[in-house]
């Protein structure tokens, strides 16, 4: 199997904080790899520096065989790698639909088109992206009067128009009630599958990592201390004192058995 | 003269003398933005009237060393009055509204004290008085430097440490530092708001009188002062760092020895060379030499984001009547009017394409009379150089000043917000200075005359035909633009730089198309413009002049397509009426502000809100 990301020594430090301190990792391709931690550990770092959105001090960023480090996140984004924020950004005076529009031009390098109008372009794809994460009824709707876990989902179909390899989604699912949890993700495991491709997220909901990473890596205070298989990093005995001793776990406790 | 040693130190000292009353005026300057986030247009006319006042205080007072000083200080603390006068009966009022109208609020302010200055003082030039005690000069090495300037070189320091005391070592300093740095966390604090704004209003005012009115030995009063100087303070604000002020100290002396030293070298650019001073530093330096990135990068003028709606049947037919109108309008009117209308038509595309750039691509130019007087002076310089017909110059001048929009888009993009509006305004007065100060081929002051359209426009209804199919089919383009592919882009760039970043689009460079497109449209009205007069002066590519487009697309209102329109039409139209009055400026700035006041959606904007759902579209 081709290896999507190599993350290898990674550190990133923020004046005295140490927000990435020496991770390594990798991710393949058909995987769902999910990375926990606590409030603060690092993992939103994690992701703007593997986008190229920050500048790592140390270690090295492979996405498909090819170093990234330094890239900008354009660059990294014709790669293949679509990403979610944690803070959902997308284009607040446009409708749903004109938002995947947007990525759709911007994937078929039209955006200084000065000819046809946008109402024309891509529709039909993008309603398909907007069927495929549920909010195809709100299409026409204005993106700054959606609710969150509304906007979550044309963040993510935003982030699969350019048919990623990699996808990054930071807290896919904040905002959003269980039940929706569990369908989105559920969604995503599917996209995973069929499209073999390889996602990295976070999530603050255990039932839902368990339910459905392939494999799972711990960050705490930037340092990573545990990865492996759901099993394993359930047994794994730090991984349990960083969730049961602190009792900080935000969203639902840390399932033991 | 000999270039001695002398004579170097003496110019030198020369250059730090200059550098106190730049200081003092944007210091205020700073001061004022750090707290308020207003960008006071009117502090340029703060200093002016410090000098007014002050010549005629120490006259006043009649001779003594004592007088002297007096009448300096009690000018420096009448202008601290005025300006909280303006605070508490303007400013006050427009605290929610957006930046830009609390910015042209401002620049209705200039123009009221720029008539009333006149009316008060006169139009000639003041020579200053003497400081007793310090009238004669002290030779150094063999060059005479006057002792006025030493007290000048020693005045800004201590103001310096006067204030880093007050900042640093009292409450309310701190309580000004904190709103500086975080607004939001001041409110919530609970910190008196108003009264801090109208004491930060007092000290700003306060420093800008005082150094018009220390300047006055050495430079005297004249009528320009309000707008060189705000110029200036834009750039040494800038150049040191929004909101720092010994970054302001350190600016004012580098843009003060530059003065001093710059008019050994180039005698004929020294304004050019202060103004790319500051395109360069703020190139390497995006938030100014000693600035922090915090401050003044969130003022980012940004219009309401409504949905994008394609045009209502109701709002064709409307649109459709009006060209009707404009087809007959010659047999209705006569000649005079069809001049105004060919001004109103060639205004409303230059306005429209500032739209361009400001509504769907969120940046706010405060210099489009570069791109505007640039296309009247590439077609004014082909004509009278090359003999170039009217036709090509025409087709030649938009794709000139595209060129020139792209050059200065290139620089322009890499910042936002205030400093994005502040480095457009230093371009263009590098473009004003250079058609100024280069009288050889520009014809300096005097302008370039007997521009006259071909042969068989000249007549005054073919000509305005013309002016109509070109401006209103500019205008019908640009407009179409927003809804293409590039225009949405702009859109998306303006909304969220981070997500257009990772979804692959190059937010500078695309910025840098909406310069080069806002610039070719209006280098056309430009181009059109100097036809229509049959000559162009430096005033085209002038300050005043950025702001009339502004203020047009203001008037409209900033989220309407047509707005750009109808402002350029209620502006133009105004003016024709007031300009033949007296004290027009003064009329006007009162309009501006009464407008602004009144009207904080624009004119086109209000509208919409009293009549938007007759107008919209059905179907949705
Ligand atoms: N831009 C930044 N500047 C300074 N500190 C930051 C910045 N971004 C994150 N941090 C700090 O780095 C640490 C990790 O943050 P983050 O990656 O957001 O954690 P997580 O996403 O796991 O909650 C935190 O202590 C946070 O305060
Ligand atoms: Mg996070």
């Amino acid at each position: 199997m081709t290896k999507l990301l190599e993350v290898r020594n990674l550190a990133k430090a923020f004046g005295g904080i140490q927000a990435v301190d020496n991770v390594s990792f990798e991710l393949e391709a058909g995987q769902l790899l999910a990375m926990i931690g606590p409030n603060g550990a690092g993992k939103s770092t994690c992701f703007n520096l593997i986008n190229g959105q920050l500048y790592p001090d140390r270690g090295g960023i492979t996405i498909l065989g090819q170093r990234t480090n330094g890239r900008k996140p354009r660059d990294v984004w014709k790669l293949g790698v679509g990403r979610t924020f944690q803070i959902t950004c997308t284009f607040s005076s446009m409708t749903v639909l004109e938002n995947v529009q947007m990525a759709l031009l911007s994937y078929h390098k039209q955006t200084r088109s000065l000819f046809r109008k946008v109402r024309r372009l891509y529709v039909n794809e993008s309603m398909e992206l907007l069927e495929l994460v549920g909010i195809a009824a709100q299409s026409r709707r204005a993106c700054g009067v959606l609710a969150y876990g509304d906007l979550k989902r044309v963040e993510l179909a935003v982030a699969l128009a350019n048919r990623p390899k990699l996808l990054l989604m930071d807290e896919p699912t904040a905002g959003m009630g269980p039940a929706e949890r569990s369908q989105l993700m559920e969604l995503t495991s599917a996209i995973v599958r069929t499209r073999k491709i390889g996602v990295l997220f976070t999530e603050h909901d255990m039932d839902v990592v368990f339910t459905h990473a392939d494999r799972i890596i711990v960050l705490n205070r930037g340092e990573l201390v545990a990865q492996g298989t759901p099993s394993q990093v359930r047994a794994n005995v730090k991984v349990q004192e960083i969730y049961l001793g602190t009792g900080k776990t935000p969203g639902t406790a840390f399932p033991t058995s | 003269m000999d270039r001695t040693l002398g004579f170097y130190i003496v110019q030198f000292l020369t250059g730090l003398a200059d550098a106190s009353a730049l200081f003092l005026v944007a210091c205020g300057l700073s001061l004022i933005f750090g707290v308020s986030r207003i960008v006071n247009l009117a502090h340029g006319s703060f200093y002016m009237v410090g000098a007014y006042v002050a010549y005629y205080l120490i006259g006043f007072f009649s001779e003594g060393g004592c007088a002297f000083w007096a009448g300096i200080v009690l000018a420096a603390v009448v202008v601290g009055l005025i300006g909280v006068g303006i605070e508490v009966l303007l400013l006050r009022r427009l605290y929610g509204a957006p930046e830009l109208f609390m910015l042209f609020a401002t620049f209705g302010v200039v123009l009221i004290m720029q008539d009333l200055s006149r009316w008060l003082f006169g139009a000639e030039d003041l020579l200053g008085p003497r400081a007793p005690g310090l009238a004669g000069s002290v030779n150094i090495r063999g060059t005479l430097l006057p002792q006025y300037d030493l007290a000048l070189i020693l005045i800004a320091p201590l103001i310096l440490g006067v204030l880093w005391l007050l900042l640093n070592r009292t409450r309310w300093g701190i309580l000004v530092r904190a709103a500086t740095e975080d607004r939001e966390m001041s409110d919530a604090l609970g910190v008196n708001q108003t009264r801090l704004f109208t004491s930060v209003f007092f000290l700003g005012s306060f420093l800008a009188g005082l150094g018009g009115a220390i300047q006055l030995p050495k430079g005297g009063a004249n009528l320009l002062m309000d707008l060189n100087t705000i110029a200036e303070a834009f750039v040494v604000v800038v150049v040191g760092g929004m909101g720092s002020i010994p970054g302001a100290y350190l600016a004012a002396v580098i843009i003060g020895e530059l003065g001093s030293f710059g008019v050994l070298v180039f005698p004929e650019s020294t304004l050019v060379l202060m103004f790319l001073v500051m395109a360069v530093v703020l190139v390497i330096r995006p938030h100014g030499l000693l600035g922090q990135a915090g401050a003044g990068a969130h003022v980012a003028f940004r219009a309401a984001e409504a949905v994008l709606q394609p045009a209502s049947k109701k709002l064709k037919l409307l649109g459709l009547a009006c060209l009707v109108l404009i087809l007959v309008m010659p047999v209705l009117v006569g000649t005079f009017q069809l001049v105004l209308l060919t001004e109103i038509a060639l205004f409303a595309l230059a306005s429209m394409s500032l739209y361009f750039m400001m509504g769907p691509g969120g940046m706010v130019s405060f210099g489009h009379a570069a791109f505007f007087g640039g296309g009247a002076y590439a077609a004014a310089l082909l004509v009278h150089y090359l003999q170039t017909p009217m036709e090509l110059a025409v087709l030649l001048a938009p794709l000139l000043v595209g060129l020139l929009a792209l050059i200065i888009g290139w620089f322009c993009v890499r910042l936002s917000g205030v400093y994005m509006a502040m480095l457009t305004l230093a371009f263009a007065q590098i473009c004003w200075s250079i058609v100024f100060q280069w009288g050889e081929v520009t014809g300096g002051d005097d302008g370039l005359l007997s521009i006259w359209p071909s042969q068989w426009a000249s007549d005054k209804i073919v000509f305005y035909y013309l002016t109509m199919i070109l401006s209103i089919g500019g205008i019908l383009v640009l407009r179409y633009f927003i809804f293409t592919p590039f225009g949405y882009t702009m859109r998306a760039c303006r909304d969220s730089a981070l997500r257009v970043d990772s979804i692959g689009i190059n937010l500078a460079r695309h910025q840098c198309l909406a310069f080069a497109v806002a610039g070719v449209f209006a280098g056309l009205a430009g181009g059109l413009y100097v036809f229509s007069k049959g000559s162009v002066f430096p005033d085209e590519m002038a300050i005043p002049r950025s702001f009339d487009f502004l203020f047009m697309v203001l008037l409209g209102g900033v989220e309407t397509l047509f707005g750009p329109i109808a402002g350029a039409a209620a502006f133009t139209w105004l003016h024709d009426q007031i300009s033949r009055t007296d004290f027009w400026q003064l009329i006007l700035g009162c309009i501006f502000v009464l407008l602004v006041v009144a009207f904080p959606q624009g004119i086109v904007g209000s509208i919409n809100v009293r009549w938007g759902r007759f107008f919209a579209n059905q179907n949705h």
